[in-house]
């Protein structure tokens, strides 16, 4: 068995590729549903009634993927330029607690500034925090080859003893009865809700619209040329003028940015204040999005749906076929080996001899 | 001299990659003293079927058969058993062993308490004495030159008791004089009785070594014939199916007074990690209609030089100047300055082969306002610049796709039409080209893309650019230079006319000898009597490349 490089890749198994990494996750997962004792068909229709089947499970599922979309943005855009950013956990946990810096009730009332300058600077710092967050790993690869993906993720470690600290020390909420939880953010900051009855709120409009705009930017702008050359060949675009550290740090930017608003707008739109399990695994789970999106922005909008759907159907189906929540972090996981394995069989053929 | 035993029989053999054919239907023999050339271009089987042979893969159909016994397909250590050995075009050494240990590897197994080096030492000294090779066993790889090198190669194989042997583009790597001695040990290993596959593209040297020759072409046997008689142009015709112009010079060479250099570069250096410099006080002027060519063998400095050139590497100490002033060490600042740079490496460097065909038709000049327009792309603009780029330079291989069709999809010779198109077609608005610096721009190409690069080359030259060709073909240096320096372990000889170098003193030059030892008969051809290397050469004043 060997494998040969495609001259060219055809347009249906690129479509083609995330749905059979998803049929192959589905089965591989079921062998474990079956494992814990459930019946496999039961616990799939469960799930996928639990994720979307009903109002309550869509609109669920449309609140979680809001910062899963933004994170999943921040992993494609970066990805696509070669910067492996596994930060994004660290990064929204960075834009989150900003925000509440800047637009949090503290000493009772914060910042008494209008809403209308209050909101746009708390958005800024957001997206600053997760932007510097991934400056540094960025300048470290560029200068001296510091291999990101090791910076990155012991960032995460470090950001977040650091929200525990502040979120013991200087940030708590002395209302709180002890619980470790910031100080909330000022009712005017609040994201509204979307729809009503629900906990969907005005965040997945920006994480819509931003999927849209990076689309255009990857595939229209001059910047987006400049990613999309350095990431699939440095030397390359370096050779024909391209400003390949500019690049980088530009990405790095953007990445982090993306990341840090992902946190703004779960604290803005959702849970209104920073605990230390607001996020269970967006940063990584994003990694897995854009990947079954192959880096398409328009892609993640899918992938973070799908992702999330599971999620919430996965809380659902456990309760009522007792197959443990766990399942849903499996099926992500098989999900991300299984879209890596088609992504590589899309580029190269599988011959005998 | 054909012995009537055939040592080596292919019987049909077939091979296929997806719809590819690249094999169909081989068959061939192979005499004992008998030197076999296999000539083809890129792409028309050669290394498949030597790859089939030294069981690297497995033939679709059809039959091996060494010394009349069938030859087990798919295994290597079953082809080194059976008496083939095989000399790799990119050397198969561990450069931090000696040549001794480099022999034995591979050949002792693994649960042998200890090895037996007295044995294995005298069966590679023994191979040495009986085939003129003379070598030191316990020499470093690292510290030979590359000649030695293969060399060791040749040794290694002969010393594992090899009677065929498969010699892969022998020549590509060595100074002439080195090529020299290899043909002589071809001699030996012939009068002994070895059978010789010699793969190669250059038509003299396959004249000169060879007994018989099999041409393939698009994976079939076109032409098998005896090497007594055979013309170059037919060779030539059967390789690329088609008669294959050469490249033709404009009118002679201008004779007026010299005018000032378009580009100078003065005491140019520039210090590599290494202990001694990549550029060392290197000085080089080049004139508007002019093509200086820089020979030399691979990794003599020539890399560096075609960076500091392209604007990818700054100078340490010296001089870089265009038209008086000095050149930034920025590609787009040098792009802009009008030098069109055509880079050794196309398919890592030269274009981005993920990227479609009218992106890198662009990428050069992405930025400028003819293709960008407040940060966006103007794809009308560009897209039409990559069309009209495609038919100028007739790049194929766009059938399917257009002009977003993958460029690593295309072939070498496209490749490389598209990345010399791009260097030689100004945007709009823009002046053409002033200055062209050519880093081995026809490397591993087939001869009709080869002869088309030479005419761009020459047609731009004509047009008023001043061409530098960084090259390791003397036979394309001869064929396009007006003035020929070599560069040697980072020094530059000066730039003397094409007429006063002989084979004899460039290959001199190329091995650092004797810097002033050509110019000695100006006005002679670059042959002469007593120079047994005449392939590469010609009448005086003429073109002596054939193909």
């Amino acid at each position: 068995m060997r494998l040969e490089r495609r001259a060219s890749v055809p347009r249906a198994l690129l479509l083609a590729a995330p749905l059979a990494a998803v049929v192959f996750t589905l089965l591989v997962s079921s062998a474990l549903v079956a494992w814990a004792g459930a019946p496999v068909g039961r616990a799939y229709a469960l799930l996928l009634e639990g994720g979307f089947g009903s109002r309550f499970a869509l609109t669920e599922t449309l609140t979680r993927a809001t910062p899963l979309i933004l994170t999943g943005l921040a992993a494609a855009v970066a990805f696509r330029a070669r910067l492996f950013n596994i930060g994004a956990e660290g990064q929204l946990y960075a834009g989150a607690l900003a925000a509440v810096a800047v637009g949090g009730l503290h000493g009772g009332t914060g910042l008494e500034w209008p809403p209308a300058l209050l909101f746009p600077l708390m958005i800024a710092a957001a997206m600053a925090a997760g932007a510097l967050l991934l400056l540094g790993p960025a300048l470290l690869k560029a200068r001296l080859g510091v291999d990101e993906v090791v910076t990155t993720l012991l960032l995460n470690f470090i950001v977040l003893l650091g929200v525990s600290a502040l979120l013991d020390g200087p940030m708590k909420d002395p209302t709180a009865m002890g619980w470790p939880q910031s100080v909330a953010l000022q009712d005017a900051l609040q994201l509204d809700k979307l729809i009503e009855r629900s906990r969907v709120h005005t965040g997945l409009l920006v994480a819509l619209a931003l999927a849209v705009a990076l689309r255009v930017l990857m595939q229209r702008s001059t910047t987006g040329f400049e990613i999309r050359a350095v990431g699939s060949g440095a030397r390359a675009a370096a050779f024909a003028g391209m400003p390949v550290r500019w690049v980088a740090v530009k990405v790095a930017l953007l990445s982090g940015a993306l990341a840090g608003l992902a946190g703004a707008v779960e604290v803005a739109g959702r849970a209104s204040y920073v605990t230390l399990d607001m996020s269970p695994g967006y940063g990584y789970s994003g990694i897995v999005i854009a990947m079954l999106a192959m880096l398409n922005p328009l892609g993640v909008v899918a992938g973070a749906v799908f992702v999330a759907g599971i999620l919430v159907g996965a809380d659902s189906m456990s309760r009522a076929v007792n197959v443990p929540t766990y399942i849903a972090d499996v099926i992500v996981a098989v999900a991300l080996v299984s879209m890596l394995v088609a992504t590589m069989l899309t580029q190269y053929r599988v011959r005998r001899g | 001299m054909p012995a009537p035993e055939p040592i080596l029989r292919l019987r049909g053999i077939t091979k296929r990659f997806g719809a590819l054919v690249a094999n169909d239907g081989i068959s061939l023999d192979l005499a004992a003293g008998e030197v076999l050339a296999l000539l083809g271009e890129n792409g028309a089987g050669k290394s498949t079927l030597v790859s089939i042979l030294f069981g690297h893969y497995v033939a679709d159909a059809g039959s091996i058969e060494v010394f009349d016994r069938p030859l087990p397909p798919g295994q290597p250590r079953a082809a080194l058993a059976a008496g083939i050995g095989m000399v790799h075009q990119h050397f198969t050494l561990a450069d931090n062993l000696s040549v001794l240990d480099n022999v034995m590897l591979g050949t002792e197994p693994l649960w042998q308490p200890f090895s037996r080096r007295a044995a294995a030492r005298e069966r590679l000294l023994a191979a040495a004495r009986d085939f003129g090779l003379a070598v030191d066993p316990q020499a470093r790889i690292g510290e030979l030159s590359v000649g030695e090198r293969q060399r060791v190669e040749i040794l290694k194989a002969l010393a594992r008791g090899a009677r065929i042997l498969i010699l892969d583009e022998p020549t590509a790597v060595l100074t002439p004089q080195e090529s020299e001695s290899l043909f002589a040990t071809l001699a030996q290993m012939v009068a002994r009785g070895l059978g010789v596959i010699f793969i190669s593209h250059k038509l003299d040297e396959v004249l000169r070594v060879s007994d018989r020759i099999a041409v393939l072409r698009g994976g079939r046997l076109v032409a098998e014939l005896p090497a007594r008689g055979a013309r170059k142009e037919d060779l030539a015709e059967a390789m690329v199916g088609r008669a294959v112009a050469p490249a033709v010079r404009r009118g002679a060479a201008d004779t007026g007074p010299a005018p000032p250099p378009l580009c100078e570069l003065r005491g140019a250096t520039l210090r590599g990690g290494g202990a001694r410099p990549l550029l060392d006080g290197v000085s080089l002027a080049l004139r508007a209609g002019e093509v200086v060519a820089v020979a030399g063998v691979a990794g003599n400095g020539q890399a560096a030089l075609a960076e500091v050139l392209c604007g990818e590497r700054a100078l340490d100490a010296g001089q870089l100047q265009l038209d008086g002033r000095p050149l930034p060490a920025q590609p787009g600042a040098v792009v802009r300055a009008g030098v069109a740079r055509i880079p050794e490496d196309r398919h890592a460097v030269g274009v981005v082969g993920d990227l479609p065909l009218w992106e890198n038709a662009v990428l050069e000049r992405y930025a400028t306002p003819a293709f960008a327009r407040l940060g966006f792309v103007r794809r009308g603009a560009a897209r039409a610049h990559a069309q009209a780029l495609v038919q100028r330079f007739d790049v194929r291989g766009t059938e399917s796709g257009g002009l977003d069709t993958l460029t690593r999809g295309l072939s070498g010779g496209n490749m490389q039409k598209l990345i010399l198109g791009r260097a030689l077609t100004p945007g709009p608005g823009e002046a053409p080209p002033r200055l062209i610096v050519a880093n081995q721009p026809t490397w591993g190409l087939d001869v009709g893309a080869v002869a088309y690069v030479h005419q761009q080359l020459l047609d731009a030259c004509a047009a008023g650019a001043a061409v530098l060709l960084i090259s390791e073909d003397l036979d394309e240096i001869f064929a396009l230079a007006d003035r020929v320096a070599v560069m040697h372990q980072g020094h530059l000889t000066e730039a003397r006319p094409r007429a006063q170098w002989t084979l004899a003193s460039i290959g001199l030059a190329m091995a650092g000898g004797a810097d002033d030892g050509a110019g000695e008969r100006p006005g002679a051809g670059p042959s002469s009597p007593s120079d047994p290397a005449d392939h590469a050469a010609g009448p005086a004043g003429g073109s002596p490349h054939a193909a």
